[in-house]
């Protein structure tokens, strides 16, 4: 082996500088966001915080804690985050495994015909109309049913179990089993893999979730988190519910240090899902890239 | 019925022996659909789910040729053609809305696109196994952010007042810049925001790519002579084109398609001048001022642009590297 050339090292030390600035690029702000949560309101206006806290407190956390409208959206979030994704995977997996098997006559066609819905899309009003006519807009089911299945996840679903021996359910067959006691006892318990993969793909996308809310929820009742980060952030109010502000009384938080505040709780069930999104995005783009 | 056909009655005319083999063809298909009744009651929810919520406001499209009124629904409203189509293109608003969509495609495309490539084949070259990986989850991470929190933290970053950046301006002695206030700078602002969250995940697929090369590849350039910087020019470049032109392929489809999202949450009043796209002027002017049938128009118009613009890349894709979607 010959030992690499002067050029070569040089590019990666190059390469190695670069890519661990633009490392720093992508943690830094979110280092910032964090030290402006917890510092003082003179500390943030005075544009003294940078990745540090400047007198350190945790008021801003204590007030969005004790906000009424930051409890009901976080709420609505988990909530629709937690049944959302039930509805997804069992939609998904509903359509998915009949047409995976090679029985299923037809299935050439509702591959097409799904594949069509990817390709052409209808515009937003069209979409809006439908929705008033199953009376979902203001609606918290609005979060939930338009968006059962994923295209796109229904294809990665699709290739997963027809990848998945045959031989298993033809044994199953001649031990007696019915159809819905080889999804019970044979299918299921393999696709465990798939369900974890999808399941947290479609709860990540549904606690990002911002414009469906946006189109279809007038009532902040049912604004999910997003909307609700997203109005603080258009207001210097310091609560979605304009009644309930107190800010003169709270002289050391600031809009700013609260929105920081909201911002890094909002984020806060993402980064904790990280480590096992992480084991999983790999293989779901791999799955889903397989030319279907 | 059966019983009948299969009795020896002697000679058949033609046209009983044709009803009888299409009973039996009815027969056996419903005997085939009734053994599998499981599978295929099992798809029914999915079918109709997709019927409704996908096929059923692709119909409803049809607005965008009538007036539509919300209390004469469908079949009421007066049809007017393709006047709003002709309204759109005298309208002065939505050509400098479509401009500022196709600038902002165009430096998509031409900017945003290849840094995913670039990063991967980087990413590939650091000999570390610790440390890529540990660089991988970092610029993985911001994709799982959403565009809300997003626009906070390059909100708040960005501000005159306390943002990092105008702070480190000062340092330099240069004037605070309003940066989220300026038609100037929100174009930069959401390309650049769309570069900070994806390209970091758009690197799987090529790396995914890149450890799909044949390792003999490297290892006869090596015997040939070729350095490492050589290597990469010659062998994991091109062995890269033919993902590169399948995903480039796909983002042509989705050229007017910037996302409602990623660039609502960084308009204001100040900004909408450059920032303003299609999507969210539908919003604007569809949801909130109810020109029902004008803005399913613009949408119309949309995805038929899309679809032109993902056939002729198709064609010229495949006359050049032939490689095609379809």
């Amino acid at each position: 082996m010959r030992l690499p050339s002067v050029r070569y090292r040089i590019f990666n030390v190059v390469n190695l500088i670069f890519l661990s600035l633009l490392s720093l690029t992508m943690i830094l702000p979110f280092v910032n966001v964090l030290a402006q949560s917890l510092s003082s309101s003179e500390a943030i206006m005075n544009g003294e915080v940078s990745f540090w806290p400047v007198a350190f407190t945790w008021i801003n956390y204590e007030y969005v804690f004790g906000d009424f409208s930051f409890w009901r959206a976080f709420a609505v979030s988990v909530g629709v985050t937690l049944v959302g994704t039930f509805v997804n995977l069992v939609a998904t997996a509903s359509l998915a495994y009949p047409i995976s098997r090679t029985e299923y006559k037809g299935r050439g066609f509702i591959v097409m015909f799904v594949l069509i819905t990817v390709v052409f899309s209808a515009p937003l009003i069209p979409n809006f109309i439908l929705m008033r006519e199953l009376h979902l807009v203001n609606n918290p089911l609005v979060l939930i049913v338009p968006g059962a299945i994923n295209a796109f996840n229904f294809f990665v679903m699709r290739s997963f179990f027809a990848q998945l021996p045959t031989e298993l359910i033809d044994a199953a067959r001649i031990d007696g089993c019915g159809e819905l006691g080889i999804i019970g006892r044979i299918i299921l318990p393999l696709s465990k893999p798939v369900m974890a993969s999808l399941g947290i793909f479609y709860a990540v996308s549904h606690w990002n979730s911002y414009s469906t809310a946006l189109y279809y929820l007038n009532d902040s009742a049912w604004w999910p988190i997003q909307v609700m980060l997203k109005k603080l952030f258009e207001s210097d109010e310091i609560s979605v519910d304009s009644g309930s502000s107190m800010y003169s009384s709270l002289a050391h938080t600031s809009p700013e240090g609260i929105k920081m505040a909201t911002i890094i709780i909002a984020t806060l069930p993402i980064i904790i899902i990280y480590p096992f999104l992480q084991r999983h995005f790999v293989k779901g783009i791999m799955v889903g890239s397989v030319k279907s | 019925m059966k019983s009948m056909d299969t009795m020896p009655t002697g000679r058949e005319s033609p046209r009983q022996r044709i009803s009888s083999s299409l009973n039996e063809r009815i027969s056996s298909t419903s005997r085939y659909l009734w053994r599998y009744r499981t599978l295929y009651l099992l798809s029914i929810p999915g079918i109709l789910y997709f019927l409704i919520f996908k096929y059923v406001p692709l119909f409803g499209s049809v607005i965008a040729f009538q007036n539509y009124n919300i209390f004469k629904g469908f079949s009421g409203s007066e049809w007017v053609g393709l006047e709003h189509f002709r309204t759109m293109f005298a309208h002065y608003d939505f050509l400098r809305i479509l401009n500022n969509t196709l600038l902002l495609g165009l430096y998509d495309l031409v900017i945003a696109f290849p840094v995913p490539i670039v990063l991967a084949i980087l990413l590939n070259e650091v000999r570390l196994v610790v440390y890529k990986r540990f660089l991988q989850t970092i610029v993985y991470m911001p994709h799982f952010l959403s565009w809300v929190v997003i626009s906070g933290i390059f909100i708040g970053i960005f501000s005159t007042d306390a943002g990092v950046v105008n702070k480190a301006l000062g340092l330099l002695g240069l004037e605070p810049i309003y940066f989220l206030g300026e038609d100037s700078y929100i174009r930069t602002i959401l390309i650049g925001s769309g570069i900070w969250r994806d390209s970091g995940y758009g690197t799987i697929i090529f790396l995914a790519a890149i450890a799909g090369i044949n390792p003999d590849l490297y290892e006869a350039a090596e015997v040939d002579g070729a350095g490492r910087l050589k290597q990469i020019w010659s062998i994991t470049l091109p062995s890269l084109l033919p993902t590169i032109t399948i995903l480039l392929l796909l983002h042509i489809g989705k050229f007017m398609d910037l996302g409602f999202e990623r660039v609502y949450v960084f308009l204001n009043p100040l900004n909408t001048g450059s920032g303003e796209i299609l999507d969210t002027y539908i919003y604007k002017a569809g949801l909130m001022s109810q020109q029902y049938s004008y803005t399913t128009a613009i949408g119309l118009f949309k995805s038929v642009v899309g679809l032109v613009l993902i056939m002729i890349g198709n064609i010229f894709s495949k006359k050049t590297t032939g490689e095609s979607l379809y």
